[in-house]
This record gives structure tokens, C-alpha cells and sequence, in this order.
């Protein structure tokens, strides 16, 4: 693991997160300096360690498949930024090079 | 402080001699008086409170006897409660009403609590001092000029000035125990999975758990005993049988044996906080307990290790933040500029650093070296615990290395980080961990004593054990009840 070789820029595109240029050159100084503390890591002898995901050991719960009551269309829709009728109205997506 | 407790609170209500609509009335002119000044609340909902109340004196006039009768309770405001905004201190959930509400605060509900309002956080839980609320400031009730600590700094300050006799926060990485150890009050985090995470807005859900915060470790273990246990609606809370709390409440500690840390070495400390701590331990002595020395030798690697998980799991589960089903949204040309800019607009620098960190912790080229890396410290980290407990029966330390510092004082996000460098390992290893007021210092600057907390972690699922502890440890030193918070000014300060 190297550290400070983070390209802020292109991290914040997967991100979806748009930054300024003052904003990609201070988050990426403070993400250099997190990235070399998580660095003393490598000193850790982890090869045959197992991985934790969460510490409880479950997986895999299920539920029988019924049908029941869910939230209120109305409620939900009611905390959407904008709505047409009975849907979510969202920008156009296909048709699009985005 | 001479406020009621929850314990008496839910006596007296349950025996008629007061209701729940004069404590939910007091409860109420406390906070118009004194949240000018503290800031605790991001949302009074003093018209749900008064239902509410209404709705618990009719059930105690009908026979019924509630644990949480007429009790006082104030919410994290990262979770839900139906027709309640419901905010996480963030601009992109701003004017977001909850339309459910979330089973913890359903079961206190349920039980006789009074939900007088959400309290202020760290956005989406992610800081040590509540100053990354985008939307208040939330000042230390012990020291005005000092945060209360964070993420659940609204909770804990609510609390610690009397505008609450309860509250709920979350923790994550020490975000109950270290703004509780600010605050001067009890703060306890159950083990990862005891209480259902249904209706808390997630941050890192392999870590994130609810749990109380109150005045008195008594208090704690009732509101525990009230919203622990297996939910249906959240597939990672378990499905076994909870031991209560409150019976096991104990008057001293003959036959406990405490881990102290060899890794945690309070010569590292100021002198005076330093004082603190061996008196602590001492204390803990002198009630009974057999001190032993424990070994948790990759606990140093948490903050690193933690660093790299809650970020990870942050960036996935803010991606849910994208400006289409709910919450701010801030149109661009094209949907992809829709997503960016709303989430420009709608997060704070901290989530933004969170999200940026995770993203690229899970980026391909670097999920083995970071993430898998990381989730494998963990592992070493639980089993150290594991080990240790062998030898003990619940582990003693710092909840964190000073007293509460003064707003703008740690501008470095690491140094921040580490604030939590007490509270994180235990949460990497699951393990229900609180912090009890255990003295006081006045800090170099400070004009009056801030409170210190000793923080008691304990092996998974042994909550019972761990509260009784904490129960003995309380009424042998009485360090809550020896001081008070100073007077607060009648006017509010300007934020």
C-alpha cells in the first residue's frame, strides 16, 4: 500500500460527489495524511487471517415469502422532490450519453 | 443534579402521585429555558409529547403499569420517527419527514416514554464533537465554550443539562461513550446486534448500535431492558433471549476481576487526567474487584482499521442519498450532474471525506491492500479481545484521552480520528462498552471542571454483567452527584 497516491478527482467521479478544484486539492492533502496513518496496517501479519464482515455470526436470515402491509404511497411520495402522481418523477435517463 | 430519574419518574407516575402530562409540561419549559443556551435540540415536538402523554396517563388511569411511564426522552435525530423531520444534521435530509419510526424508540414508546424531541449530531453520526451538524451548534453544558462531544452531542448534552431524563444515541465508534464521558453522563453502547438498527439512518452498518444514555447506570438498564431484543425488521439484530439489566444492578464488585490494558499506559495522559484514571482503578479495588493486567496488542491498529471499514460501508450506504425518491435535490443537465451536484450541495466536508475514503478503500486495485486488509485486523483485534476476557470479566480504560475541548480546537480530521482511540477497538469487536463519570479536571484554559469518564467493555451479550458493574462502581464514588453543572445563562447565546 502506497500512501498519498490518491487521485481525489477521479475517486469523487465513482463517488458521484462533484468537488471544486480547492475542494480536490484539501480533501486530497487530508486524505494523504488519513491514507498514511491507515498505512501501519501493512505491519500487521494478517496472510492467514479470515476476514470480519460483522462480528455476530448470522447470515442469510429470511422470512417467509407473504405479502403485507408496507408504507403509505402517499407518505413516501410525500418526501420526494418532485412526484407525478403516483410516481417518483426523475431527469430522463435513457436517451441520454450520460 | 437533583432531577428526578427515570426510575422515579416511572414510580411515581405508575402510582399516581404525578402523570405523564406534568413531567412531559416540565419537561418542556426546561427546554425553552435552557436550549437557547445548550442547543441539544434540533426539533421540539412538543405537540407529539403532549399526545403522547395524554395517551400514557389514559393507559395508567385504565389499570395498566408501564416501565418508561411519563419518562422524559429525547432522540438522536438520525432516527425515525413518523411525522418528525428527521434530519441527520444534514442539508439533504433538511425537510425530511420520517414515515415510520424506528422499533427502538416504538418499544420506549410503547413502554411510557415521552418523545420530547431529536437532537442535534454530527452529520450522518460521522465526528467526536458535534461540530459537523450542518444544521446547529451544540454547546457543552458543563463549559459553554467547549463541545459536548460527539456524534451524539445533542443526546448527551440534553441530558447533562436537564432538558432530558433520557435520551437515545447511536455509536458507531464511540459516538455514545465519548460525548457521555464529555457531558459527565452514563452513556452504553449493547452489543453490535442487540437492539434492532430498524429506523436508524445508517452509517457503517457493520458497527452502527443503539443505545441509551441517561443520568444514572440505573437508568440505562431500564431503557435497555425496554428496547433490547430481536426485531424481525432488521436482519442483522439476534434472535436470542435478553438477559435483563436491571436485576443484575450490584452494590459492589467482590469476585469481579477487571482488565486494565497493558497497551493503554496512562503515563501517556496529563498528569491531571493521568490522577483520574489511577483513582479509578483504585476505586474499583476497593469495591472488590481483582485488577488484572490484559494484553490487547493489535488495539492500537483500531483507529486504521476502523478508518477503512466505516468509511467503506458509508460510501455504500450514502449512495441512497442521489436526489431522486426523497430529500434535497439540485438539478444539473444531465441526471449523472443531478446526482453530483445534489450530493455536492447536500453533504458536509466530513461525509464528503467519509465517502471519498470508502469509495476509493473499495476501488478496484485497492480492495485487497485496504478494505479485505482491514476486515482482516479485525478479526485480530476481536480475538485479542476474546483472549483477554479469559482473564476478566470486563475490561476498564479511558472512554478518551482529555476532557472536552474548545469549538475549532482540532481543525486536522486525524487528529479528530483519534479522539476515539478508546471507544473504537471494542467497537470492531462487537462488544457492549460504556462510560460512567468517574471525576474531574479543570483543563489548562478551562474555567471550570470538565467531567472524565472511565469506560467498562464487556464480553458480547454480557450486558447484565457489564451494567451491574458499572451499577457498583457509580454508587461507591457518587462522582455525578458530587458536582453540577454550573448556572447557565438566562439568555441565548448568539450562533
Amino acid at each position: 500500500m502506497a500512501s498519498g497516491d490518491i487521485d481525489v478527482a477521479y475517486v469523487a467521479k465513482l463517488a458521484r460527489l462533484a468537488l471544486t478544484p480547492a475542494e480536490v486539492e484539501r480533501f486530497g492533502a487530508q486524505l494523504g495524511a488519513l491514507l498514511e496513518h491507515v498505512d501501519r496496517l501493512a505491519a500487521l501479519p494478517v496472510a492467514d487471517v479470515g476476514a470480519t464482515a460483522q462480528v455476530i455470526a448470522q447470515s442469510n436470515v429470511m422470512r417467509d415469502d407473504v405479502v403485507r402491509p408496507s408504507l403509505d404511497r402517499e407518505t413516501v411520495l410525500g418526501g420526494a422532490p418532485e412526484r407525478d402522481g403516483a410516481y417518483f418523477r426523475v431527469p430522463r435517463i435513457i436517451g441520454e450519453d450520460a | 443534579m437533583s432531577d428526578a430519574t427515570a426510575v422515579e419518574i416511572a414510580r411515581s407516575v405508575n402510582a399516581g402521585e404525578s402523570s405523564a402530562a406534568k413531567r412531559a409540561r416540565a419537561a418542556n419549559d426546561r427546554i425553552a429555558e435552557r436550549d437557547g443556551v445548550i442547543g441539544a435540540y434540533l426539533s421540539v415536538t412538543s405537540e407529539l409529547a403532549r399526545t403522547h402523554a395524554a395517551r400514557v396517563d389514559a393507559r395508567i388511569a385504565a389499570g395498566e403499569r408501564l416501565p418508561l411511564a411519563g419518562v422524559p426522552l429525547a432522540i438522536k435525530d438520525n432516527m425515525c420517527v413518523t411525522g418528525t423531520r428527521t434530519t441527520c444534521a444534514s442539508k439533504i435530509l433538511a425537510d425530511w419527514i420520517a414515515p415510520y419510526t424506528a422499533t427502538a424508540v416504538q418499544r420506549l414508546l410503547d413502554a411510557g416514554a415521552i418523545p420530547l424531541g431529536k437532537t442535534n449530531l454530527d452529520e450522518f453520526a460521522m465526528g467526536s464533537s458535534c461540530e459537523n451538524s450542518a444544521l446547529g451548534k451544540t454547546a457543552n453544558p458543563w463549559d459553554l465554550g467547549r463541545v459536548p462531544g460527539g456524534s451524539s452531542g445533542g443526546s448527551v448534552a440534553a441530558v447533562a443539562g436537564g432538558e432530558a431524563t433520557v435520551s437515545l444515541g447511536s455509536d458507531t465508534g464511540g459516538s455514545i461513550r465519548e460525548p457521555a464521558a464529555f457531558c459527565g453522563v452514563v452513556g452504553f453502547k449493547p452489543t453490535y446486534g442487540r437492539v434492532s438498527r430498524y429506523g436508524l439512518i445508517a452509517f457503517a452498518s457493520s458497527l452502527d448500535q443503539i443505545g441509551p444514555i441517561a443520568t444514572t447506570v440505573a437508568d440505562a438498564a431500564l431503557v435497555y431492558d425496554v428496547m433490547a431484543g430481536h426485531d424481525p425488521m432488521d436482519a442483522t439484530s439476534v434472535d436470542r433471549p435478553v438477559e435483563l439489566a436491571s436485576p443484575g444492578l450490584r452494590e459492589d464488585l467482590r469476585g469481579v476481576r477487571i482488565g486494565i490494558v497493558r497497551e493503554f499506559a496512562l503515563t501517556e495522559l496529563d498528569p491531571a487526567v493521568r490522577a483520574v484514571y489511577e483513582r479509578a482503578y483504585a476505586d474499583l479495588e476497593k469495591l472488590g474487584a481483582e485488577l488484572v493486567e490484559v494484553a490487547l496488542p493489535t488495539a492500537e491498529y483500531g483507529i486504521a482499521t476502523y478508518y477503512l471499514i466505516a468509511p467503506a460501508e458509508c460510501s455504500s450506504n450514502l449512495a441512497r442519498f442521489d436526489g431522486m425518491r426523497y430529500g434535497l435535490r439540485v438539478e444539473g443537465r444531465d441526471v449523472g450532474a443531478t446526482y453530483e451536484a445534489t450530493r455536492a450541495a447536500g453533504f458536509g466536508d466530513e461525509v464528503k471525506r467519509r465517502i471519498l475514503i470508502g469509495t476509493y478503500a473499495l476501488s478496484s486495485g485497492y480492495y485487497d491492500a485496504y478494505y479485505v486488509r482491514a476486515q482482516k485486523a479485525r478479526t485480530l483485534i476481536a480475538g485479542d479481545f476474546a483472549k483477554a476476557f479469559a482473564s476478566c470479566d470486563a475490561i476498564a480504560c479511558p472512554a478518551a484521552a482529555t476532557p472536552a475541548f474548545a469549538f475549532a480546537a482540532k481543525t486536522d480530521p486525524v487528529s479528530m480520528y483519534l479522539m476515539d482511540y478508546y471507544t473504537i477497538p471494542m467497537s470492531l469487536a462487537g462488544l457492549p462498552s460504556l462510560s460512567v463519570p468517574c471525576g474531574y479536571v479543570t483543563p489548562a484554559g478551562g474555567t471550570s471542571p470538565m467531567p472524565l469518564g472511565l469506560e467498562l467493555s464487556a464480553p458480547l451479550f454480557a450486558e447484565r454483567s457489564l451494567l451491574g458493574i458499572a451499577h457498583a462502581y457509580e454508587r461507591g464514588t457518587r462522582h455525578a452527584e458530587a458536582r453540577s453543572i454550573p448556572d447557565l445563562p438566562r439568555t441565548a447565546v448568539a450562533r
